[in-house]
């Protein structure tokens, strides 16, 4: 990626040519963003996300629809004569769980904590591996062996038992599992960048913003920076499916957001003693969740391929 | 390559010690009463200061990780807080279990990751490409947990009631007792784990076969009349598959820990679901010990990737 919005426009007509429109340059930015339009599957999965984020966003209204609070228990009308879930009807459309709680209403509130957690900690990861791989990579010397080793051991760390340590410690909480998350996330972002910010570093106009006096920190933010942001975005929207996958597991563990605040893991989890007279308790929120992650990874698919058109795409 | 390789080693060592200090100070600095879960809900202050003596808990913490660490290089991690049991002998019980889990899921994951990224690389954009692309796109996004209840919900549950009683809900059969009981009960943890990875195997094979079939020596190959089966097969595969081996062992080594999911969905006692349990009930000895034991099984993988790397490709040890 070179350096942004050098618009190419013909300054000076000359006169021999005056009926050709000036070539409009166009940013790799605009380029990136011409070729995702084009690409069909990625725009569905925006749409999806987008619709997604509303229906996270409204949840109260959307709920207002059915007349019912996520956390409210329906023992008359949503637990059959037995105390077993009931499945979709017109009254809970996507049917009921254990508890008699209406599992439509209850899964587009977890959509609140799963968009809420996948996106927050995806910013948290990607803003502390940006800052440990551009330190890394620019300073190189002592500073890049000391990230480096940091890296190699979060990296080695098994991920799933350490943050079920780390939770139980604490006790669960919605910030607990932001910050276990990211904990365990920026490694990898840090190493892709230093390894970008290395080839940058030599480069002359870094040499030239060096010898007008600017300082390091400057260099970082307005010279590297922006050379390293597309392989950023990329890393970042194929981020986001695998924290939301994380969260829903961490949840499904028991140590994400404690109930009875809805989450997809946890109602999958609550799932697991009903699936065998209950298919809608598993399918709908799991369905929910799929849906999620998919929709993410296509479109994350997409957006990589617009930064970089030659990489074969799968 | 001597020096490579003890170069490699050291940073390992190094890592490795600087886990065990992590863990260290994560586990025994945070307040714990473990003692108070031990002594019983009547237990008087007495009886609480004898058991967190006993444990050694009433030592300063420097103390208790020097002899931790001490411990731990002669090969011995401690006793378990509750039966009295040796670390060692858990983490050995729980092995087989997990190395089972791991080793058959990543043959099946390995077959298909290859096989279906080379069929796409073969004919790239076809119909069959971006089949196996959605096919490895839809399982890249599925969460373990949930490719797990799904297995449990239509192959074991559905076909069950059906009449098909084919897979156990879980469980561990000894390979030893019952091979075939064992298959049995592993299939649908195999399929778990398998899915899940094979996409990125799918991924990896696909971008390197497409890069090496654009090489001049396949051309070369293709040329002097070989068959294209042998061509893909023989000179293509071969030098594609070396991002694939390096992605192979830092995923197995990564599995010791991170089968726990699967092997909790479907109640197998492995390292993951052990340390899960321990974790519960405060077991301190038995947490570090796993967590350190699983972090050691990554870093030896990773170092011997490089090596498999260096020895393959010698650029890598002027590095």
């Amino acid at each position: 990626m070179t350096q942004t919005g050098v618009a190419v426009v013909a300054s000076e007509p000359g006169p021999a040519v005056p009926s050709v429109a000036p070539i409009a340059g166009r940013s790799p930015w605009r380029l990136a963003w011409e070729r995702l339009r084009r690409d069909r599957v990625a725009m569905v999965s925006m749409v999806i996300i987008v619709i997604i984020f509303l229906l996270a966003i409204l949840a109260p209204l959307v709920a207002s629809f059915t007349g019912h609070d996520p956390d409210a228990q329906f023992r008359k009308t949503g637990l059959t004569p037995d105390g077993l879930p009931r499945g979709p009807s017109g009254e809970f459309w996507l049917g009921t769980d254990d508890l008699g709680r209406d599992l439509f209403v209850r899964i587009i509130y977890g959509a609140r904590i799963s968009l809420l957690v996948g996106v927050v900690a995806t910013v948290i990861t990607i803003v502390v591996g940006v800052l440990v791989g551009l330190a890394a990579g620019y300073y190189g010397g002592i500073i890049d062996i000391l990230l480096a080793r940091a890296v190699d051991v979060v990296l080695s760390l098994p991920f799933i038992l350490f943050a079920v340590s780390l939770v139980s410690i604490t006790g669960p909480s919605l910030w607990i599992a932001i910050v276990v998350i990211a904990l365990f996330s920026w490694a990898s972002v840090a190493r892709i960048v230093r390894g970008q910010v290395l080839s940058i570093r030599e480069k002359e106009y870094v040499e030239a913003a060096r010898s007008l006096g600017s300082s390091d920190a400057r260099i970082m933010l307005l010279d590297v920076l922006p050379n390293v942001l597309a392989p950023v975005i990329v890393y970042t929207t194929l981020l986001i499916p695998i924290v939301i996958g994380t969260e829903a597991t961490l949840s499904f563990l028991g140590l994400g957001v404690p109930p009875p605040t809805p989450t997809w893991g946890g109602i999958l989890s609550d799932s697991t003693a009903f699936y065998r007279v209950a298919w809608w308790y598993v399918v709908f929120p799991g369905t929910a969740l799929l849906i999620t992650t998919l929709s993410f990874n296509l479109f994350g698919d997409g957006v990589r391929d617009a930064f970089d058109p030659r990489a074969d795409r799968l | 390559m001597i020096s490579f390789l003890v170069r490699r080693i050291l940073i390992g060592v190094l890592v490795l010690w600087l886990i065990t200090v992590l863990v260290f100070a994560m586990f025994f600095i945070a307040p714990s009463n473990v003692a108070q879960t031990l002594g019983g809900r009547n237990a008087t202050p007495q009886t609480i200061a004898l058991i967190q003596q006993r444990l050694g808990l009433d030592q300063p913490i420097p103390v208790q990780y020097g002899k931790f660490l001490w411990n731990a290089v002669r090969g011995d991690l401690g006793y378990d807080y509750y039966h009295g049991v040796a670390v060692t002998s858990i983490i050995g019980d729980a092995i087989p279990k997990t190395a089972s889990l791991a080793i058959g899921a990543a043959i099946i994951w390995l077959v298909l990751g290859v096989f279906n990224g080379v069929t796409s690389a073969v004919r790239p954009r076809s119909i069959v490409d971006r089949g196996l692309t959605a096919f490895s796109l839809f399982f890249y996004s599925m969460p373990t947990f949930l490719l797990g209840l799904l297995l449990l919900y239509f192959l074991f549950f559905r076909l069950t009631v059906g009449g098909f009683a084919w897979f156990p809900a879980g469980g561990y059969v000894n390979l030893g007792d019952d091979p075939a009981g064992w298959v049995r009960a592993l299939i649908l943890p195999w399929l778990t784990l398998a899915l899940v990875s094979a996409a990125t195997y799918t991924r990896l094979t696909r971008a390197s076969m497409l890069e090496v079939l654009g090489e001049d020596y396949v051309r070369t190959a293709r040329s002097k009349g070989i068959s294209e089966r042998r061509v893909v097969y023989r000179h293509g595969l071969r030098s594609a598959l070396t991002p694939v081996v390096t992605q192979f062992g830092i995923d197995l080594g990564t599995l010791v820990g991170g089968a726990a999911v699967t092997e909790s969905v479907f109640g197998i006692d492995g390292i993951g679901r052990t340390a899960l349990t321990a974790i519960n009930q405060q077991d301190l000895p038995v947490i570090v010990g796993i967590v350190i034991f699983a972090s050691a099984c990554v870093v030896a993988a990773n170092l011997l990737v490089d090596l498999a790397y260096a020895w393959l490709d010698p650029r890598v040890r002027l590095s």
